[in-house]
């Protein structure tokens, strides 16, 4: 009887329910260890949503929140006035990785040893080049810009204004007209020799029209939150790469040869990684774009 | 089920040259909306958003399907593992509700450190509010409570 069930169910890609419970099949035909990735990966996106979503519900909770076209407009090469670009080429350098690894389980299938270990390479590759991106832009933010967990240099304005010079005389741009600015504008505070210098300002919109104000710091959220989210995503691509650099040097050493389920390994590795771009997705989004 | 080592190639560079686009697509949106490409023009943040979020979604559909092989399990398989995602759309919900309950407070209380509370028996803070800032466009004088104020007098 049991046998017969087997059968049937091998025959046919869609079988009773209430048969394929019974034993001796595979329901979700996949192995152990996939689904147990699967169910892992599905915890982790729930650690990420919940960061993601107190990002958002902190966000909502204050007018003074930075917009990130002027918090992430830096570029290497002391380029300035670049918004979002640095990190639209991360995420391209994350994308690629991705691709090379789905080419690298395609060659598992094949049983291309060669195959495997050459793809595998270019996506640690690109894991690394990520992880070398975030490390200048972390250093960008805390060196240069002076954000940290606990100060946040960028804020934003919720009135119109004009800025004032230190004598009180409003402040000019370069071309000579009047240093003005509207709500909802993103400021930097700057550092110089360890002193904040906070601009004047004189309010030119609502109740407060016509007095004198001072920029101050923007939500301590938004540091602590960058550098916890965009930190923990690093640290999966961190551990991703060495990973994939066990896995490379197993399949190299010709250890899935030998095995059963032949480069099963490699799937495995590959769901994770593209977890991580997956997440990326998300981060990017809520982060960067938003 | 699965793909011939062809068609799997050919899906690969696909999903490349799509995810790329859509990437660059929500980045130009993003400029465009905050008024990095024409001078002056905001697109409006309800076109804006919504944009960013369908095009993400999507890439994330695909990475899911295609790439994590999702469309060639099992049905059993894609619902132990996808359906409990729809849990987030409650906590999305809520949080961020609250989250806007917060700013409304803060609101609330900035109000009530400058003038004192004024009408005790009032329990809805949207009429509380109105009251208040009603009072204010009268009297053009008062001590100033925003939070950029304060900063100020530290």
């Amino acid at each position: 009887m049991t046998t017969d069930t087997h059968t049937e169910v091998s025959h046919h890609d869609h079988v009773d329910d209430s048969q394929i419970w019974e034993g001796g099949t595979s329901p979700f035909k996949a192995s152990y260890g996939k689904l147990m990735i699967w169910y892992f990966l599905i915890s982790d996106a729930f650690t990420f949503s919940g960061f993601l979503i107190a990002y958002g519900a902190l966000r909502f909770s204050t007018p003074t929140w930075p917009l990130p076209d002027v918090v992430f407009s830096t570029f290497p090469g002391g380029i300035h006035h670049a918004p979002l670009i640095f990190v639209t080429v991360m995420t391209f350098i994350l994308i690629l990785s991705s691709v090379t690894m789905v080419r690298a389980v395609q060659e598992g299938k094949k049983e291309n040893r060669m195959g495997v270990v050459k793809w595998m390479g270019f996506t640690i590759i690109g894991g690394l080049m990520f992880l070398s991106c975030q490390a200048w832009e972390w250093t960008n933010l805390i060196a240069k810009e002076h954000m940290s967990i606990s100060t946040n240099p960028f804020g934003t304005h919720t009135t119109d204004g004009v800025y004032l010079n230190e004598d009180g005389t409003v402040a000019k741009t370069a071309d000579g007209k009047d240093e003005k600015f509207t709500a909802g504008t993103t400021y930097l505070i700057h550092k110089k020799d360890g002193e904040w210098h906070k601009r004047k300002f004189k309010i030119t919109s609502g109740e407060y029209k016509g007095q004198v104000a001072q920029e101050s710091f923007g939500p301590k959220a938004f540091g602590a939150l960058f550098f916890f989210i965009t930190g923990f995503h690093g640290f999966h691509v961190f551990s991703g790469v060495v990973f994939l650099t066990i896995v490379m040097l197993n399949a190299l050493s010709g250890l899935y040869v030998s095995r059963k389920n032949g480069y099963e390994m490699v799937e495995k590795i590959g769901l994770y990684w593209h977890f991580v771009d997956l997440v990326w997705v998300f981060v990017f989004l809520v982060f960067y774009l938003l | 089920m699965s793909l011939s080592p062809e068609e799997g190639k050919k899906v690969v560079y696909r999903g490349m040259v799509l995810l790329g686009v859509i990437t660059l697509c929500e980045v130009i949106i993003a400029l465009l909306g905050n008024g990095h490409i024409i001078e002056g023009f905001h697109l409006h943040k309800y076109i804006m958003f919504p944009a960013m979020i369908i095009l993400s979604l999507y890439k994330a559909y695909y990475i899911v399907s295609e790439f994590m092989h999702m469309k060639y399990e099992t049905r059993g398989l894609v619902i132990s593992a996808l359906w409990p995602i729809v849990l987030l759309i409650w906590a999305m919900i809520a949080l961020l509700n609250e989250g806007g309950a917060w700013h409304h407070n803060r609101q609330y209380v900035e109000l009530i450190d400058r003038d004192g509370f004024k009408k005790p028996d009032s329990y809805s803070l949207d009429e509380y509010l109105q009251e208040v800032s009603s009072d204010t466009k009268t009297s053009q004088d008062q001590a100033p409570a925003t939070t950029e104020m304060q900063a100020e007098h530290k």
